[in-house]
């Protein structure tokens, strides 16, 4: 490395131009201009890896809103049990106050799909053996934080759950819960 | 003759001492990493003639693999198996240069640094193709491996999304893995494994063992054919070893992956199998991001640790380093379980403070409980052995490698449903 260096340097002092004119000298002007550009050259080809990079991602967010599915019949479900609805990854559950909330069947540890617990009345992950109460409230660590809730209304008798928006929460409150 | 001799000393230099050409100085870890990574690209090509990366074909594309293309299981178990050993000697190898002591600045230091990239980008090329098959074991695996992501603070949820390319593992997952596992880091190991090459050369080649090594043997000997046909029966013997347990040990396929039933247990791949067990004992934050990654930056730093006296060559340094080493890896082997067992069954900070969050009762208290522990190792041998840094260093090194692979293997062998502990036999 030193020995190049030491090149550059007589390079330099060969040509016997006063230093006030080398400043301004041609070759440090296109030299400068080419760093512009090499560095505007490097930032337009990024820009447009990432936006084409980006495109594939970004079908995921499109996904209609309000989109609310038909899921089973509000007699269907007797109270302090649950409804399995595994295609669009949630069960519906039917609490002791007689109100209705959709919880996401992804365990909020690491992604596993919990299960339901009929004779403990509670949800089981497998991976880590987090657990919670049907509100999705955790009754056992490693998870830190209660399963993600759905949209969810009644009509005619129907539980309707907008299955393309989950919703992250702190805790349980009773404004989750819709009633029949 | 005279070309092919030529192409041979554009990796190796003419003339070697010939201390270094005794097998168990090397191990040949080195140019078996190197044979192994050739062998993934072989049979890599080959399956991508076959396999199609979207949810819908994957699976069934590696089932026409295996049922109908000739040879097809074959080579798919070679390259199970490959990848499998790449991981196991690439890691071997990095402990062979770690404690002959061939990582020190100047002129090895960047070299170190190289290696140790390239072991990231062997464990992500095995992490990426994981996914490959979308089986239960994949699509889980890298589900539980992509949520871990999501405990980087602030922008955790952002990158696990990024990274899936979506909420769950889905179509755009797979196609990203399969382009990162087959294009950007086969090549960008390729460079490196040109750079790292190059780099030993410069260095003068392999580290020699110690001045003239123990026999006091200082000759020079040449390349062709001394170093070259040992490489040869070494390659050789490893590619026969994998094609032979290949025809017997088929690659894992299991049913069709499901995204509404995780397996009970749903396990990460093998080699993250430590962190996933972390995961058991610390708060994510902690178990899956902090923890992994200062012990990343430990090992990236490591050439720039005060040794003295620095000593090369020499296998742990000295006869007390050596002894430090296996007494700490004792140490580690029997803590380890024991740590574990105790916080399995009798050690609940959640339960006992329920009102503290829960980075506090299930991150903070046990870290400062398992730093006192190793406070008090370190402090013990300090006084017993009144250590050079060169030789601590050593022993804290093999104290958390031992307890990193006791910890993967009760991830491994001791889990069974709902990732409780049992015995293997009963899981």
């Amino acid at each position: 490395m030193k020995k190049k260096k030491n090149t550059q340097k007589i390079k330099k002092e060969e040509p016997a131009v006063p230093p006030q004119e080398q400043t301004t000298s041609r070759r440090s002007f296109f030299r400068r201009t080419w760093r512009w550009l090499a560095l505007l050259a490097g930032a337009e080809l990024t820009y447009m890896g990432l936006s084409f990079l980006g495109a594939g991602r970004k079908k995921e967010k499109k996904k209609t809103e309000g989109n609310f599915t038909d899921i089973a019949s509000v007699t269907e479900i007797p109270k302090g049990s649950v409804f399995p609805y595994r295609s669009g990854r949630l069960y519906v559950c039917h609490l002791e106050d007689d109100g209705f909330i959709a919880v996401s069947l992804v365990c909020t540890h690491l992604g596993c799909s919990i299960d339901w617990d009929k004779d403990k009345g509670e949800f089981l992950c497998p991976c880590h053996h987090s657990m919670f109460d049907i509100r999705g409230e955790v009754l056992n660590p490693p998870a830190t934080r209660p399963l993600d809730y759905y949209p969810l209304k009644i009509e005619n008798g129907r539980i309707l759950v907008d299955l393309g928006h989950p919703v992250k929460r702190k805790h349980f409150s009773k404004s989750q819960e819709t009633y029949a | 003759m005279a070309n092919k001799t030529n192409f041979i000393l554009h990796l190796h230099p003419e003339q070697l001492p010939a201390s270094t050409l005794r097998y168990t100085h090397t191990f040949g870890l080195g140019g078996m990493a190197a044979l192994l990574i050739l062998l993934q690209i072989v049979t890599g090509i080959l399956l991508r003639f076959v396999y199609v990366p979207s949810p819908v074909q994957a699976y069934d594309s590696i089932l026409f693999l295996e049922q109908e293309v000739p040879f097809g299981q074959f080579v798919r178990n070679i390259h199970h198996l490959g990848g499998v050993l790449l991981m196991i000697v690439a890691f071997l190898h990095l402990l062979r240069v770690f404690f002959t002591g061939a990582f020190h600045p100047p002129v090895r230091s960047g070299n170190w640094v190289i290696g140790l990239t390239m072991f990231l980008l062997i464990l992500f090329s095995n992490f990426t193709g994981y996914l490959m098959p979308w089986d239960q074991l994949s699509y889980w695996a890298v589900t539980v491996v992509t949520s871990m992501l999501g405990y980087i603070p602030v922008i955790g949820s952002s990158v696990t999304e990024w990274v899936r390319g979506g909420s769950e593992v889905n179509a755009t997952t797979l196609l990203t893995f399969f382009n990162f596992h087959t294009a950007i880091l086969p090549l960008t190991l390729i460079i490196l494994m040109a750079f790292h090459f190059w780099r030993v050369r410069r260095a003068g080649g392999v580290i020699p063992p110690r001045p003239g090594g123990r026999t006091g043997d200082t000759r020079q000997v040449n390349t062709v054919p001394h170093l070259v046909v040992r490489e040869l029966a070494v390659a050789l013997v490893l590619l026969a070893v994998i094609f032979i347990l290949a025809l017997f040990l088929d690659a894992p396929l299991r049913e069709r992956a499901n995204p509404a039933y995780s397996p009970n247990p749903a396990k990460a791949p093998w080699y993250f199998m430590g962190i996933q067990e972390m995961l058991m004992h610390f708060h994510p934050l902690l178990g899956a991001i902090l923890l992994p990654l200062t012990f990343l930056t430990f090992l990236y730093y490591l050439p720039w640790i005060n040794y003295s006296p620095r000593k090369q060559g020499v296998p742990f340094y000295s006869d007390k380093g050596k002894k430090m080493a296996l007494v700490s890896a004792g140490i580690a082997l029997l803590l380890t379980p024991l740590l574990i067992i105790a916080d399995e069954y009798w050690i609940h900070f959640n339960q006992w403070m329920p009102s503290l969050p829960l980075f506090i009762s299930d991150g903070i208290f046990p870290l400062i409980l398992y730093t006192l522990i190793f406070a008090g190792y370190l402090f013990w041998m300090k006084k017993k052995y009144t250590p050079a840094p060169s030789e601590t260093v050593q022993a804290v090194f093999v104290f958390f490698l031992i307890t990193y692979t006791v910890l993967s293997l009760t991830g491994i062998f001791f889990r069974g449903p709902g990732m409780m502990l049992m015995w293997p036999w009963k899981i």
